[in-house]
């Protein structure tokens, strides 16, 4: 128990998947990749296009198992699915025949919590990400934005140790992007979570994390690893303007182009 | 926007109208639209039986192959009034309704259960796939002279016919259903903590069930199919029956009078499972116009 205690978050070490393509030829995702996010850490993964990022983050979950090397969950290897893992996806998720508060209630329900306490406790989340007099609606009633703050409560509701975000904003408009930054940020600091985020968008990665990961063009390893040194809390809207991010930034992106162009030239090739 | 949102053209208007004389127009509009689609529905129908009425009377057609309105009126008021030579109507009606109704109920569980199970488990999927298309290939009807002699002249034949007509539609879709549920949405209720159990109960039913419903719309119609041809090969009473009694006397009038109870009755069907249907998914988003 006392190595469950120090034991970082997540470990990656030396991971490989493989996928078997269609036509029987073998293709690699991830190679030799190693991460390490301790308790409470919010980490960024930044990369390429299809190089292979939320290949990484199926692996935490145990939604997919690697080919070599080891994942490990606070401490322990992944084996199946963990109940302390909490994910959000790029797409819609959502179930579209529940209603908002049904969503929400979906997780304690599946864990078996008595109902009278998962509707309590789903109206308290759906208060605490702004949408208490949406209840009653069903998922197509509401706008993009809308329907994230569902998909983040549907997942903190949980109460998530560790919490796994593909892409997760990026079909929202800008505005409402910075918005949805500032509500997670909010909520990650209340809930003390160890953070993965993925994406593509370098500015987002730098405002939010503690750390930024930039991985290769695909099979994906991770090329270097920053410590964003900014102070918390941070005000996404206004931090961008400040020199050391524009300097962070500066400096991630003359890494991250390369790989991007590679990428690029393989894709037109 | 769909077609039928009503357009109001801008110039119709003086600068000025207030939101209210706006909405009243697009309510009066609609009302305008709607009156157009009965009146022509209406007219269509009047003219199409109009003309065969007319054209059997010039004898430009032969009454006695192709009957005519009247003729057919006629005899579905005798059949209601006075019963057929076969007994009352009311008790055919009933027995193929019964027969229908059990094969659809039965084909059409048994069609889901069967489907989502094949959906959900990809090596029984590969393994049955093979049978069932040989199984799919007969041509249902062939099936109707060996159902009723293994099972008899009476209503057990009937539906065996029925449930084959309808599991294969039912189970098609089902099966494509559960295999189109969103990759995205399963990961989401496998990680929220869901079980295999509530997987398929909670998201791939559901997921799967606009497909299921959409066979199921044509599949009562199968039914009716299932029934009505074990009753032409064999049987003591049903519409089937009366049709081919109403063949063997020359009798036109009878034939189409009898088609005509089994199209009301498919329509009725259809009618009711679309409220039901419309019930289950009151969460799909509605076009706005019907919002009116």
């Amino acid at each position: 128990m006392a190595v469950e205690k120090t034991a970082p978050a997540i470990e990656l070490i030396n991971v490989s998947r493989r996928f078997l393509s269609p036509t029987g030829k073998s293709l690699t995702a991830i190679r030799d990749f190693t991460m390490t996010v301790e308790r409470g850490e919010f980490v960024a993964v930044v990369g390429p296009t299809g190089c292979g990022k939320s290949t990484t983050l199926n692996l935490v979950t145990g939604l997919a198992s690697p080919s070599a090397g080891e994942v490990r969950v606070m401490g322990a290897p992944v084996k199946g699915i963990d109940p302390r893992i909490g994910f959000v996806f790029q797409t819609d998720a959502l179930f579209p025949w529940r209603t908002v508060i049904e969503n929400v209630m979906a997780g304690p329900l599946f864990r078996a919590k008595p109902k009278a306490e998962a509707q309590a406790s789903a109206r308290d989340w759906l208060a605490r990400v702004g949408l208490a007099r949406f209840e009653q609606h069903y998922p197509h009633q509401l706008s993009g934005g809308m329907r994230k703050r569902v998909a983040l409560a549907q997942t903190f509701i949980n109460g998530p140790e560790i919490l796994l975000m593909d892409e997760p904003f990026s079909a929202l408009d800008v505005q409402t992007r910075v918005l949805m930054h500032e509500e997670l940020l909010r909520l990650w600091s209340e809930a003390k979570a160890s953070v993965v985020f993925v994406t593509h968008d370098l500015e987002e990665a730098i405002a939010l994390a503690d750390k930024v990961y930039v991985l290769t063009a695909g099979p994906a390893t991770v090329k270097s690893v920053y410590t964003i040194d900014l102070p918390r809390p941070r005000v996404v809207a206004d931090i961008r303007y400040e020199q050391s991010f524009i300097d962070y930034s500066r400096t991630i992106w003359a890494n991250l182009k390369e790989e991007v162009e590679t990428s690029y030239a393989r894709a037109a090739a | 926007m769909t077609d039928a949102t009503v357009n109001i053209s801008a110039a119709s208007f003086r600068p000025g109208t207030s939101d209210a004389e706006i909405e009243a127009a697009a309510a009066k509009a609609a009302v305008n639209r709607r009156r157009t689609v009965i009146f022509w529905r209406l007219a269509i129908l009047i003219a199409f039986l109009g003309l065969w009425e007319i054209a059997g009377r010039m004898a430009w057609i032969d009454p006695f192959f192709y009957a005519m309105p009247s003729a057919i009126a006629g005899r579905l008021y005798e059949w209601m009034t006075e019963g057929t030579s076969e007994g009352p109507l009311w008790y055919h009606l009933y027995v193929t309704m019964e027969e229908s109704v059990l094969g659809f109920v039965t084909g059409s569980v048994a069609g889901i259960i069967i489907g989502v199970a094949l959906g959900r488990n990809r090596m029984a999927a590969d393994i049955f796939s093979i049978y069932i298309k040989v199984i799919n290939s007969i041509p249902r009807v062939v099936l109707a002279p060996i159902f009723i002699m293994i099972l008899g002249l009476g209503l057990a034949s009937k539906v065996a016919l029925a449930f084959v007509m309808v599991f294969f539609v039912v189970f098609h879709n089902a099966f494509q259903g559960v295999r189109e549920a969103d990759r995205a949405m399963i990961a989401n209720a496998r990680i929220l903590g869901a079980s295999d159990w509530q997987l398929t109960r909670s998201v791939i039913v559901p997921s799967a069930m606009s497909w299921i419903f959409a066979s199921l719309h044509v599949s009562f119609g199968f039914a009716i199919i299932g029934a009505i041809v074990g009753e032409f090969v064999g049987s003591r009473y049903g519409i089937g029956l009366l049709i081919n009694i109403a063949k063997g006397s020359f009798d036109a009038a009878g034939m189409y009078a009898a088609i005509v109870i089994v199209m009301v009755v498919a329509l009725g069907a259809e009618y009711l499972m679309t409220l039901v249907e419309n019930r289950l998914a009151k969460w799909r988003p509605q076009p706005l116009h019907e919002t009116q």
